[in-house]
């Protein structure tokens, strides 16, 4: 399809990016890979005046290792990340989540930042910076502001980034030595997640001392399923870790759509944590 | 008879496909490709609402955009509107809507067409389309079918006074026979709409061509002869004006079985405006613009004997023709309709199907058309009727199926199977399946009440391919033939040309033709050129779908050559100058019996014949040849088919852990492509069953119409598939041969639900519905268990 004509500026800097969003206004767009704006735009589902497009600018790209946590530039791929070392190694809940993105062709084009600014209710990486406290750099005239995962995704397509910002990079408080999963349930191997649940689990002594547990497409913004996280602490048999998961639809008030209604998903977010915690746990 | 080389040297021979190279590098043209000085490209205003009156329509707005050349609704057209015609009238008192090109007053689904504009560049006439100004007054949609027919309803084609297109029967005397069976049970299947999703969106291309009064059409189409036909008679473009070219076609599954009213379109504008009309379809207009599929609700009844041995089966069906009938739309009920009672011997069938207006796209011929949709059906209900009578689903099948030495067997619905050995195929699947070993795996599964529980599908299937003898097509109202045409040529250089009025659109024709011929002049495969899909190169034709481009056009590629080579023969001995009978030809070679030194190589036969200096009397220049075939009957190729299916009963998900089939589709010429067919046909039958299905609100919205929410799988959702064939070589046709193009997607659809329900059978469960999604598939166990 063929979108509507608008006016396209390659940025080569955060700063000639930001200068681009000021003088194109509010109808002025922001493309990382170009991944999610792309089939927007050819649908004309939205006109911007202005595209402009961040995928050349070097200090959004890169992953780096900053003692305590990783730090990863909003423009590096999803392909980069997931390959990266020290994300494979500290955040094993986020490679595999990365990993379950789309299709290989996509991962080398998309990028972490754009996928996380774009907040799409059923993406698969906004439940893993959420469960993970990531602190999000965004940056705008008038410099530098940090924000928490919990204050960054706001809505569906909905995030702190205002419309003359930019994402520039995301921090991970790295967990080493615990152990992580991306449950990913959907219809085909290159469908959205019907649910998705992002679990990462120290263990002690052969029970669960701590763990985080992030749930995607079960509202407008991801889920920090808080009560299941507190439950688990001391479990270390699956019966265990199943009566834990029960929590997991507390608080939820999930939308129906044609792969599941309210019951289901209500359902799917129980059975799917459970499994999720106990394969991040090693308990079988 | 010929004594022509040993087929074995071409035919049977698993060859790489000779139209790979230019395909997979990307050097071809296809039809979007084909760039014209001068063209205009044509953008399709269409209609967001189901069932509407137009209350104004203005296309001047779009004419005041930049390098629109023109603009048109139904009134700016005039008598150019031209309607889609339909040629299978199915019974004499059908009704038939009017389907005009461009809407008139009203549109009537989704998609509808309601104006058009032209622009010298595409960007121009899409932008130009949102400068049109039209305006609706909603009328209620007509969605379900059974609401549709009942009084008192909405009508989509107010004219007409009903939604009901046809009522056809066939049979009787099921209510009287049916008093002998012990055992009756009942079941309503519903075989969900689909839509064809083929890979290359449709294009279509006319341009006057300046030198003549001839109008050439690139289209990506399956029919490039019957769309001349048709497009000649719905627009007055003298036929012998008007040539038609299908350039590479990126698949079809039946989907380009058709005229379309774009196609209409663009001859009408191309002869008006004078110059080259461009369009090419989005994948958003194809989802709701292409015809779709299926879309059956049956009500199935079967009767037997305690022992398992039928009585009879009763056939209730409504099918969705959509709001319009396309080329054959009505028809496809009734390619089914005689395949109900599968492989199975039984006393009684009584079948009706009730035609059905709504306010959706049309429907009409997807990958089996009507077959699948019945064997669907009987297969599933055999499997419940194993479950009524305690009998092993495969018992029953065997008890009631068509013996090898039984062929040929006239069956209840009137067809004459020729031959077929279901007892051999289903043996060696059996066998590669270790079906004892998965039922023991079942058993135990079922006994610790594991989360996941497996079960084991069968599909015994046959269908009938070789369309079609005329004279049934004659007898069944369809208005036109099912023969084929082959021209074969020797050129002066000694290169063939085949000449065929199939037209593959991903078949790999080019080669397995090649084969045929190859086999019969004993010239190398890649000396020979397969000439198709083009009216003005090869002007006869009846093109391809249903399986039949092999079960007949095959049969005419051999005879062509058969008879190319008793010409040849004939010079060749007057060369040689020796008697025609005294001649053998061995590997393109004529040469005398017993004295090989003696020769002539067909390629100097042919230049013999085309300087002409010294042919014997009464043969006539140039060398070739040409056939015209029809067939016979229909060949049926049969299969058993066995789908391993896990069901994880806490999630409803389903996973296809093991899938065997055994095909018998006769006699191969190249195994490569058959088992390329079988697995693309396996994996769309799978589809069916799992994950697709083109769904609408009450409003008649389209639900799913974009490739994001129609699922359809890709490789990682599918196992490796275990094939393999026998042979019983058909004998309605010379080569023996089939047909192996819809097979799979026909068998596959029952083996993968009957392996769902038998895994979860003894949880209180007797049917899922298609798509079997993880949804679906929880909800119904949910809902088994609360029954209980």
């Amino acid at each position: 399809m063929i979108p509507v004509a608008f006016d396209y500026k390659k940025a080569s800097s955060v700063e000639d990016a930001l200068a681009a969003l000021a003088e194109g206004g509010e109808d002025a767009k922001l493309m990382g890979g170009g991944q999610s704006l792309v089939p927007v735009l050819r649908l004309r589902l939205n006109a911007p005046s202005v595209v402009v497009d961040c995928s050349s600018i070097p200090e959004l790209k890169g992953i780096k290792d900053e003692g305590g946590k990783i730090v990863i530039g909003a423009g590096t791929t999803h392909h980069a990340v997931m390959n990266d070392p020290a994300v494979k190694s500290s955040l094993k809940v986020l490679a595999d989540a990365t990993a379950s993105v789309a299709d290989p062709q996509i991962r080398h084009r998309g990028t972490l930042g754009g996928a996380l600014a774009h907040s799409d209710p059923r993406a698969d990486q906004p439940p893993v910076a959420l469960a993970l406290d990531a602190e999000f750099t965004i940056a705008g005239a008038t410099g530098q502001r940090c924000v928490a995962a919990a204050d960054f995704f706001q809505g569906p397509f909905e995030t702190a980034v205002g419309p003359d910002e930019i994402l520039v990079s995301i921090a991970f408080p790295k967990l080493d030595g615990w152990g992580g999963h991306y449950e990913k349930f959907n219809r085909a191997a290159q469908a959205w997640s019907i649910i998705g649940v992002a679990a990462a689990v120290r263990m002690e002594g052969g029970k669960i001392a701590e763990a985080r547990i992030g749930l995607t497409n079960v509202g407008g913004t991801p889920h920090r399923a808080s009560a299941v996280e507190q439950a688990l602490v001391g479990a270390s048999s699956i019966a265990e870790v199943e009566a834990a998961s029960m929590y997991a639809s507390d608080n939820l008030s999930p939308f129906a759509d044609e792969d599941a209604d309210v019951d289901y998903r209500l359902h799917l977010a129980r059975v799917l944590t459970a499994r999720s915690v106990a394969k991040a746990a090693g308990i079988s | 008879m010929t004594d022509v080389v040993d087929a074995g040297t071409a035919l049977g021979r698993p060859i790489k496909r000779k139209e790979d190279a230019r395909l997979l590098h990307g050097q071809t043209n296809w039809t979007d490709n084909i760039q014209l000085p001068g063209t205009v490209h044509m953008a399709i205003l269409r209609s967001p609402l189901a069932h509407a009156k137009i209350t104004h329509l203005d296309v001047s707005g779009a004419l005041a955009m930049p390098n629109v050349v023109a603009a048109f609704g139904a009134a700016e057209l005039g008598e150019l509107n031209s309607s889609v015609p339909c040629v299978w009238p199915v019974t004499d008192d059908m009704v038939a809507p009017d389907f005009p090109a461009l809407a008139k007053d009203t549109v009537h689904h989704v998609g509808d067409c309601v104006a058009v504009v032209l622009a010298t560049d595409a960007v121009s006439a899409a932008d130009a389309l949102e400068a049109m100004s039209v305006d609706y007054e909603p009328l209620q949609a007509v969605v379900n079918m059974e609401s549709a027919i009942s009084p008192g309803s909405t009508l989509v084609h107010e004219d007409k006074g009903t939604n009901t297109c046809y009522v056809y029967n066939l049979g009787g005397g099921y209510d009287e026979k049916v008093k002998e069976a012990d055992v009756v049970i009942k079941r309503r299947f519903i075989n969900q709409r689909l839509i064809p999703a083929f890979m290359e969106p449709r294009s279509v291309v006319a341009a006057p061509m300046g030198m003549s009064d001839e109008i050439t059409m690139w289209t990506s189409t399956q029919i490039p002869h019957i769309l001349r036909l048709l497009i000649a008679l719905v627009t007055g473009i003298p036929e012998n004006n008007l040539r038609v070219i299908a350039p590479d076609v990126g698949g079809g599954f039946g989907g380009k079985l058709q005229i379309y009213r774009e196609e209409i379109l663009v001859a009408q504008l191309a002869r008006k405006l004078g110059r080259p009309v461009k369009w090419t379809e989005t994948r958003s207009e194809d989802m709701v613009a292409t015809h779709h599929g299926r879309d059956q609700i049956q009500d199935i009844e079967i009767a037997a004997k305690s022992d398992g041995t039928l009585v009879g089966l009763k056939v209730d069906l409504k099918a969705n023709m959509g709001a319009y009938l396309q080329i054959i739309t009505p028809g496809i009920p009734l390619l089914g309709m005689f395949m109900y009672p599968g492989i199975y011997k039984m006393d009684a069938y009584d079948f009706q199907c009730t035609g059905v207006f709504t306010n959706t796209t049309p429907t009409d011929a997807y990958r089996g058309a009507g077959r699948p949709e019945s064997t669907y059906a009987i297969e599933r209900i055999m499997d419940e009727l194993a479950a009524e009578l305690g009998m092993e689903p495969m018992e029953l099948r065997r008890k009631n199926w068509i013996k090898h030495e039984e062929f040929p067997y006239t069956t209840i619905a009137g067809l004459t199977y020729d031959t077929g050995n279901y007892e051999l195929a289903t043996a060696r699947a059996l066998e590669l399946f270790d079906y004892e070993g998965l039922r023991a795996e079942q058993k135990s599964r079922r006994d610790s009440g594991d989360r996941v529980q497996l079960g084991i599908g069968i599909s015994t299937f046959t269908e009938m391919c070789g369309l079609a003898p005329s004279r049934t097509l004659g007898a069944l109202k369809y208005v036109a033939g099912g023969w084929e045409h082959c021209t074969v040529r020797v050129l002066p250089t000694g290169k063939v040309e085949v000449i065929t009025g199939t037209s593959p659109h991903g078949q790999g024709h080019e080669t397995a033709w090649s084969q045929i011929a190859s086999s019969i002049l004993g010239v190398p495969v890649e000396d020979i050129e397969v000439v198709h899909s083009d009216t003005g190169r090869a002007p006869y034709g009846m093109d391809t779908y249903g399986s039949r481009s092999l079960a007949v056009g095959g049969q005419a590629i051999k005879e062509a050559s058969e008879r190319l080579v008793e010409k040849a023969r004939v010079i060749a001995a007057h060369q040689i100058e020796c008697s025609p009978e005294d001649l053998e030809y061995v590997d393109g070679v004529f040469q005398v019996k017993g004295d090989p030194e003696k020769s002539q190589p067909l390629g100097a036969v042919a230049f013999e014949a085309f300087t002409a200096h010294n042919l014997p009397d009464g043969v006539e220049p140039t060398l070739s040849a040409e056939a015209t075939i029809d067939p016979q009957d229909f060949s049926y190729p049969h299969g058993t088919h066995l789908a391993a299916m896990e069901v994880d009963t806490e999630t409803g998900k389903v996973t296809v852990r093991k899938y065997v089939c055994v095909d018998d589709v006769g006699v191969q010429v190249n195994p490569m492509i058959v088992e390329g067919q079988v697995h693309g046909g396996v994996a769309q039958g799978i589809a069916q069953a799992l994950y697709e299905g083109a769904n609408y609100d009450e409003d008649g919205q389209p639900q799913n119409a974009n490739l994001s929410t129609y699922l359809i799988p890709s490789a990682p959702d599918l196992p490796s598939f275990i094939t393999d064939t026998t042979c019983t070589p058909s004998t309605t046709n010379p080569l023996g041969t089939k047909g192996v193009g819809e097979a799979g997607a026909i068998a596959s659809t029952p083996a993968i639900i009957n392996g769902i329900v038998d895994a979860i059978r003894h949880l209180g469960v007797n049917d899922v519905l298609m798509p079997a999604t993880p949804m679906t598939v929880w909800k119904t166990i949910q809902a088994a268990q609360g029954g209980k």
